[in-house]
């Protein structure tokens, strides 16, 4: 557990963390963080905050087109299955109608196309974040227990190449936090 | 949980002025999540539970004895007959899928018309679509007879080199109901990762933060992650939209695609649609109306929220009654006689006690809700929503045996009854159902406490520095 700037335990020092109990700090913060040019950090809230995506300047997803090519694979694999397998590799007769028909095969394209598109959005959004993750260094903090309820945090890890031990707290102190700690690894 | 009893607020009036106050009580992000955790960390369930739940399970475990007897002796120990070859298995089949469509409904189409109110009871909404799914899925899957070779419905190779047939609407259904089940499962585990994350790190024992911690996945509200997810979970939306219009409308297939008289009508997918609403709407209110008393949940699950669900059983009860006029109008204008005494022999028939039960609980008893007293009255709603879930099971018993019982040829035509293990099968799936239910209320969270905390005005406005932000255009809520 880290105690406050106490980097003396010989374990790898991760970041600073500072917490806010309001949305509206939280916003003012990020939006100096991400000025002073810091790349490696992030906020943790307990809910999707409106703003602090312009705030923190994070860019698009391309989830969207993982999906999309997703629902034409489900698309095209929903029609050629049934081509396949009732026309071509066990073809039987029934009530005349055709062996394939489109208009037949529209229910099950639109089902494997909304599954495959599901599945890739699920699948896909949990391997973008990079989750599930066994552990994290923000889980030794104690703090950091209540980002998931009430509290909001900035979190500027060790790697960023702005990094400095002085100036990256004395940036984060200026910022007004209710409490500010280091997180270690 | 420290509440012993809240007082009903009434915030069914919305002052223009001022933003609507979807959670009462002067809630803080604390406050909500102390209330829902609560629930679930209480150590020791109710006594209550325990004996809710004793009951429940004996009945799914009578069902499960009913399947088993079933397997053993085969589907002469339903009461099906020629020509009644669907009775209860398939009507039981159709009014589950019906109860989910709420869930999806009120997770995926109202989160894409931006309805905030949805986030109090989305959750609980979809948890019971699942488990209508499964109550569901159940009953196609004994009534094939042979249960052994069920997977013959899946497009697998098998040894006799043979592949389903793609141009049943019953091979559709199999499809539509899979991928029903898998996206709204998706979608309702997606929603609920941040709260497991939330109970994770309130929990004390160990199980508990290996349990919590397994499913919560290592999230840590990071807003690069919040990114993506907001974005899958609008994509979810969106995908869920169509799927959930389209399960019954494939359901509706198996009928409509049939020459049956009183089956073969272009209305069958948009009138089963409205019905599957209207009947997931009213298992909505019939579950949360007694959980939100017990759990004094009225904060969450206001007044608003359960007069805007009134209004909706209005408008899709009032759908489903204009469909049955609509049938019955088609049928004299079309001028087909088989369709035209299917109809007739509907309304004044050997199922007329059947076909005038449904009329009154479906069409009439929702008609109430034009009265605002009514509509915020927690016992009426939960009396009359009672009564549509009784109509809409008798809607698919009135369309299903009716219909088959007196069809083209005078000579077959039979009355069908079912037996009791028909009965005991039915009411089984009820227990079942109701564990699952009862299972999810102690265990998981039953309010998307993620969700509610957005839709909180403090999320807008409350600031050190006083800097108005959000949809409030700078007033403030106190």
């Amino acid at each position: 557990m880290a105690n406050d700037n106490d980097t003396t335990t010989g374990r790898e020092l991760y970041g600073y963390l500072a917490e806010f109990s309001v949305p509206g700090d939280l916003l003012d913060a990020a939006e100096k963080v991400r000025d002073a040019g810091y790349e490696n950090w992030d906020c943790h809230t307990p809910f999707p905050l409106h703003g602090l995506d312009h705030a923190m300047g994070v860019k698009g997803t391309k989830l969207p087109l993982i999906v999309l090519v997703g629902g034409l694979a489900g698309l095209t694999l929903a029609g050629l299955m049934q081509w396949w397998m009732n026309a071509v590799d066990y073809p039987f007769m029934i009530s005349g109608k055709p062996y394939f028909g489109v208009p037949a095969a529209v229910p099950v394209m639109f089902e494997l196309t909304v599954l495959l598109s599901a599945l890739t959005t699920f699948f896909g959004m949990w391997g973008l974040n990079k989750l599930p993750q066994h552990h994290h260094p923000l889980f030794n903090s104690t703090r950091f227990k209540r980002a998931t309820a009430d509290r909001f945090f900035i979190s500027i890890e060790a790697r960023d190449p702005r990094f400095h031990l002085e100036k990256t707290r004395e940036l984060l102190e200026s910022l007004n936090p209710d409490a500010l700690e280091t997180v270690e690894d | 949980m420290g509440i012993l009893l809240t007082k009903e607020i009434d915030n069914t009036v919305h002052d223009p002025t001022r933003p609507h106050e979807l959670i009462t009580g002067g809630q803080t992000f604390t406050s909500v999540t102390d209330h829902i955790c609560g629930i679930v960390e209480r150590p020791g369930a109710p006594k209550a539970w325990w004996i809710s739940i004793g009951i429940t399970a004996s009945l799914a475990a009578v069902m499960f004895a009913m399947i088993a007897y079933l397997i053993f002796t085969g589907v002469g120990v339903w009461g099906l007959n020629n020509p009644v070859g669907w009775g209860w298995a398939i009507v039981n089949f159709v009014f589950w899928v019906g109860i989910g469509h709420a869930g999806t409904l009120i997770s995926a189409i109202l989160f894409l018309l931006r309805q905030k109110w949805r986030t109090s009871i989305n959750r609980f909404a979809e948890a019971m679509t699942i488990f209508a799914v499964i109550c569901a899925g159940i009953f196609p899957g004994i009534h094939v007879g042979r249960v052994w070779v069920v997977w013959w419905l899946f497009p697998l190779p098998n040894y006799q080199a043979m592949w389903p047939n793609f141009r049943s609407p019953l091979l559709w259904d199999v499809f539509a109901v899979g991928t029903y089940a898998t996206v709204s499962l998706l979608f309702w585990y997606t929603g609920m990762v941040p709260d497991l994350a939330t109970l994770r790190d309130r929990a004390t024992s160990k199980v508990r933060k290996i349990a919590y911690g397994f499913f919560a996945l290592g999230w840590r509200g990071s807003n690069r992650h919040w990114h993506r997810y907001e974005k899958a979970y609008l994509l979810l939306a969106g995908l869920a939209t169509p799927l959930v219009l389209s399960v019954h409308s494939v359901v509706s297939f198996d009928f409509a695609t049939a020459q049956v008289p009183g089956w073969h009508t272009t209305i069958f997918p948009p009138y089963f649609v409205a019905g599957a609403i209207f009947s997931g709407f009213a298992m909505v209110m019939t579950c949360l109306i007694p959980a939100r008393r017990v759990f004094n949940l009225q904060n969450f699950i206001t007044l608003y929220h359960l007069e805007t669900m009134a209004k909706i059983i209005l408008a899709t009860g009032t759908m489903v009654g204009y469909a049955y006029a609509t049938e019955f109008f088609i049928a004299w204008y079309g001028g087909n006689p088989a369709e035209q005494f299917a109809f007739v022999n509907r309304a004044f028939g050997p199922y007329a006690w059947a076909y005038w039960t449904m009329v009154s609980c479906n069409v009439i008893s929702p008609q109430f809700f034009w009265f605002k007293k009514i509509r915020t009255n927690p016992w009426s709603l939960l009396v009359i929503t009672i009564f549509v879930n009784i109509g809409m099971w008798f809607e698919r018993f009135v369309i299903t045996v009716t219909s088959l019982s007196r069809d083209f040829l005078p000579s077959s035509w039979g009355y069908y009854q079912p037996t009791i293990v028909d009965i005991l099968t039915f009411v089984g799936s009820f227990g079942l159902f109701f564990t699952l239910v009862l299972l999810f209320v102690r265990f998981l969270p039953m309010i998307a406490m993620a969700e509610v905390k957005t839709v909180m005005p403090q999320q807008h406005w409350e600031n050190k520095t006083a800097r108005p932000v959000g949809d409030y255009h700078g007033t403030n809520p106190e």
